[in-house]
């Protein structure tokens, strides 16, 4: 694995500031979902937010999107976009901020199109809506950014339908649609997960050079801190919901800090050893995360009451 | 493929429809009781009956009768009339264009309705006033056109009292047709007026057909579009920053149309059947009416070629709606 | 087997919590009281009609002709509802008028249900030609329009009761015979009636102990369905005049006088129209409520 260029700490105001988020699920009795996170993205990084499932990276996703599900609450803490917090807009000012500046590329591009619409529809109805494209320049947008991904014959592709793309195809429309609407913050919810192997290496590389290009910052969600530390400038791992490790990729790889980090570490295949096991998180690292996270809750607890 | 698809179904289409000619022929003429006396009325003699017995044919065997008149519908001749003294053929194409004009309108307006409600409910959703469309949806379920006719009748005739009651057209603006196709002839021909005086006739029955329908598209269309609006490409597209509205319209609702689309080409065939009855609450002259008097006065050759008629639109429909489910899925198309 | 057959229900119901008796679940469904009462209602007007109707329904009397109901100017004491042209009290009328249609109700849904189910059965269990042949005949008998059909074949057998309930069966019988075949096909394929056959059961005793119970939620929705439906058919037919003789007060017949004399007496066709209505909707709701509390599945 070898690590991108190493960021030095912001100076600059950051594009996404995360602060102090909580969140808890209304259906288990209140069990916190987010425990205060805290992060920041600056312009033009592409910051990682590692964790397994259920430790609330596509809560946070949501929260940032505004589609968090019924059960799930915002507790505290702001999400801070171009000086507004994004909680506290009402649905339409979050409307025309979403599109516009903030985009997602999703995890299953399977799925993220609609089967009964052609490509060209889809890509150009968001320039169309948010930039007031007119249908040819739109049109001729798609193309151009087809190209950027990469793709052959970006002509037979606008007249397709979802179904006559493979998976890798589609992801790769799915990018350049993102991209394409020139927004200031993409959010890549595991854009490679349902990919092959073979194929989420070229993703990777796409995301990388686009995000370049455009000057993109990206939040860039999985769970595999392999993934994450080919393209990520900087890194912030979570467990549970609580940020429990956060840094410039490249010190966090070499030196983590935290236990469960290195875990995450060890857990990683490697294939250029191919005798070493597989390490699961050894159970005393996840003891020890636990007490962690209990004390976190009595002090919230506590701080509640005080 | 597709033609595959047309071919097979034309040729069950003219199977069943011959089972019903067949069927239809015999129940006739197994009816206890004589028909033919009855059509002469009292005071006939046995002479006049023989005679009218062979004038028809009635005189042979059943065999016989059906080869003749199955030989005349080859050839495009389905017997004469016997109380309109007219070619069946004649009196069809004299009465069928009033009954397409009032399916075709009912279907319309059932549309319009059904799928208005529909997208309603899906902006609605999981609030109080979606419980309330599916509570008075629920009932509207219930109430057959029969029912609707008659309380338009008390609604429109009696209480406010606005729209005629009875026909297809006042009788003086009834001039200068080429065709029997009266409504679209007069939005064709600019004449506005006459128009709008077949369509004041026509609003009330197509209104008691539309009901049962629009009803039938609101449950399964709204249904569809909630299970629609589930789904990913809908949560991309909302995150694209497009409103409600605009997400139920542009992005669910061609994925939601398939299994709505099947149904209503059903029921539209229940829809023609119930033109029957609400033809003839209205006095509106199309071949729905024209049955009633043709059962009741045992018109054979007039019924014979009716319920062919039927069967025919019948089947046409159902070949409309494979089609049309067919046509639209992209998967199909592009396979 | 008795519990072949509760296995297989247990573990139908197994995804939600236990439920109460049938009873409890019953009774508990709005939908279901309301329109389950107004029908017991009815059936207590019909069968208790010459007690609790105000006056005879056939009795004719010229000065006490179109009378409108009570409220409105000229109305008289004794006629609630008001009269028809020929003196007749309208509100008795429909009192007597709901003997005819939940007599042609009960026993017509009964009749069509009994047949369609038999028929369904054999299909769906027997399958292969069994099938086919009933198949089709379902299929050419569904390319009739039905109010056609029905008015055809009062014409030919005969105006009257019997040809009423006769017309009905005719036509409605495949509705049930499409339904209880499907779900028979569905049962048959089931483990149950795999492992009843393996330890000897007869196929006519596993029809009708193990699949039939089975069945029989869905056909109990259908059949009250299927009611309303031929009390509508009844006042279509009455509509036509192809119905009861026009002596017998029936719903479709004032209707259709009311109709006739609707700019002089509106209540001659608002009263009856309004017996239909209801009468109607509540067996459609109550079949709609009984289909959610007995279907397990459906109760999600």
């Amino acid at each position: 694995m070898t690590a991108p260029k190493t960021m030095p700490r912001l100076e600059t105001t950051p594009r996404l500031a995360i602060n102090e988020l909580s969140a808890i699920s209304l259906r288990d009795g209140n069990r916190p979902i987010l425990r205060r996170v805290s992060l920041d993205v600056g312009l033009g990084e592409v910051h990682g937010l590692v964790g397994e499932s259920g430790a609330g990276k596509s809560t946070i996703a949501k929260a940032i999107l505004g589609i968090i599900p019924s059960q799930v609450r915002i507790a505290g803490g702001q999400i801070g976009f171009e000086g507004r917090d994004l909680l506290t807009l009402s649905a339409n000012a979050l409307r025309a901020v979403l599109g516009r500046d903030i985009a997602l590329v999703p995890q299953d591009p399977s799925t993220a199109l609609n089967p009964s619409r052609r490509i060209e529809a889809q890509m150009t109805d968001g320039l169309r809506l948010k930039r007031g494209l007119s249908a040819k320049d739109a049109r001729l947008r798609a193309l151009a950014l087809l190209e950027e991904v990469q793709i052959r014959d970006p002509d037979r592709v606008l007249a397709s339908y979802p179904h006559q793309l493979s998976g890798g195809m589609r992801q790769r429309v799915l990018i350049a649609a993102a991209f394409g609407l020139e927004p200031k913050l993409v959010i890549a919810d595991e854009p490679t997960t349902a990919l092959d192997v073979t194929v989420q290496k070229q993703i990777l590389r796409l995301i990388r050079a686009l995000q370049e290009r455009h000057g993109t910052s990206v939040l860039f969600v999985s769970h595999d801190l392999g993934v994450v530390a080919k393209i990520c400038d900087r890194v912030t791992v979570l467990y549970m919901g609580k940020v429990v490790e956060q840094g410039a990729t490249a010190e966090v790889l070499a030196a983590p800090r935290h236990a469960y980090t290195k875990a995450l570490l060890a857990a990683n295949p490697r294939y250029d050893r191919p005798d070493t096991g597989l390490e699961p998180t050894p159970p005393d690292v996840i003891a020890a995360l636990r007490a962690e996270i209990a004390a976190f809750d009595a002090g919230a607890a506590e701080g509640r009451n005080g | 493929m597709l033609l595959a698809v047309i071919v097979n179904r034309a040729a069950m289409a003219l199977v069943t429809l011959a089972g019903v000619a067949v069927i239809v022929f015999v129940l006739l003429r197994v009816v206890p009781g004589d028909p033919v006396a009855m059509m002469i009325g009292p005071g006939a003699t046995a002479a006049d009956i023989a005679a009218l017995k062979a004038r028809y044919g009635f005189d042979a065997p059943i065999l016989t009768q059906f080869w003749i008149w199955s030989e005349g519908i080859v050839t495009g001749d389905f017997g004469t009339s016997i109380t309109l003294h007219r070619h069946v053929t004649d009196v069809l194409a004299s009465r069928l264009p009033a009954t397409l004009e009032l399916a075709v309108m009912a279907l319309i307006v059932a549309v319009a309705l059904g799928g208005s409600v529909a997208v309603v409910g899906t902006l609605l959703r999981r609030t109080p006033g979606e419980a309330v469309i599916d509570g008075l949806n629920s009932i509207m379920l219930a109430v057959p056109d029969f029912i609707w006719a008659l309380a338009l009748v008390l609604l429109f005739a009696v209480a406010l009292p606005v729209l005629p009651l009875t026909g297809r057209i006042d009788p003086a603006l009834a001039e200068g047709f080429t065709t029997r196709f009266y409504l679209a002839e007069s939005i064709l021909t600019d004449r506005f007026a006459v128009a709008g005086d077949i369509l004041s006739h026509m609003i009330m029955p197509a209104l008691a057909l539309a009901l049962p329908l629009a009803a039938v598209i609101v449950r399964l269309l709204k249904q569809s579009l909630k299970e629609a609006m589930l789904q990913d490409y809908v949560l991309l597209a909302r995150i694209k920053g497009f409103g409600e509205l605009r997400l139920v319209l542009q992005e669910a609702l061609r994925n939601a149309i398939g299994p709505t689309l099947a149904l209503t080409g059903v029921q539209f065939t229940f829809l023609i059947g119930g033109t029957v009855i609400v033809e003839r609450i209205f006095a509106y002259p199309g071949i729905g009416n024209l049955a009633i008097d043709a059962i009741i006065n045992r018109d054979f050759p007039l019924i014979q070629g009716l319920v062919l008629l039927f069967g025919l639109i019948f089947i046409l429909i159902n070949i409309g709606i494979d089609l049309s489910v067919a046509a639209l899925n992209p998967r199909l198309r592009h396979a | 087997m008795e519990h072949w057959s509760t296995n297989a229900k247990t573990a139908a119901t197994q995804a939600g919590p236990q439920p109460p008796s049938i009873a409890g679940r019953l009774v508990s469904d709005p939908k279901v009281v309301v329109a389950g009462g107004f029908i017991l209602f009815l059936i207590v007007l019909a069968v208790f009609a010459p007690l609790i109707a105000p006056q005879d329904p056939l009795e004719q009397n010229l000065l006490t002709a179109t009378l409108p109901p009570i409220g409105f100017a000229d109305a008289q004491p004794g006629f609630l509802l008001g009269t028809d042209g020929l003196g007749r009290d309208v509100l008795s009328r429909v009192i007597f008028g709901s003997r005819v249609s939940l007599t042609v109700a009960f026993v017509a849904a009964g009749l069509a249900c009994l047949i369609g189910s038999v028929l369904g059965l054999l299909a769906g269990y027997l399958g292969a030609f069994v099938d086919t042949v009933i198949s089709r005949l379902v299929d050419v008998w569904m390319a009739f329009p039905p109010v056609l059909l029905s008015i055809l074949l009062i014409a030919v057998i005969g105006t009257g009761l019997h040809s009423v309930i006769i017309a009905i069966v005719v036509i409605d019988w495949t509705r049930f015979c499409r339904v209880v075949r499907t779900e028979t096909m569905n049962q048959a394929q089931m483990d149950y009636v795999t492992a009843a056959r393996a330890i000897g059961f007869s196929r006519p005793a596993i029809l009708f102990r193990e699949i039939l119970p089975n069945v029989v939620p869905v056909l109990i929705a259908l059949l009250t369905l299927e009611m309303g439906i031929a009390v509508v058919v009844e006042a279509i037919l009455s509509f036509v005049g192809l119905s009861v003789s026009s002596d017998t007060p029936t719903w479709g017949g004032m209707i259709a006088e009311g109709r006739q004399i609707v700019h002089e007496g509106w209540w001659v066709l608002a009263a009856p129209l309004a017996a239909l209505f209801a009468t109607v909707v509540a067996f459609n709701q109550l079949g709609d409520g009984l289909a959610r509390s007995l279907d397990p599945v459906l109760r999600r």
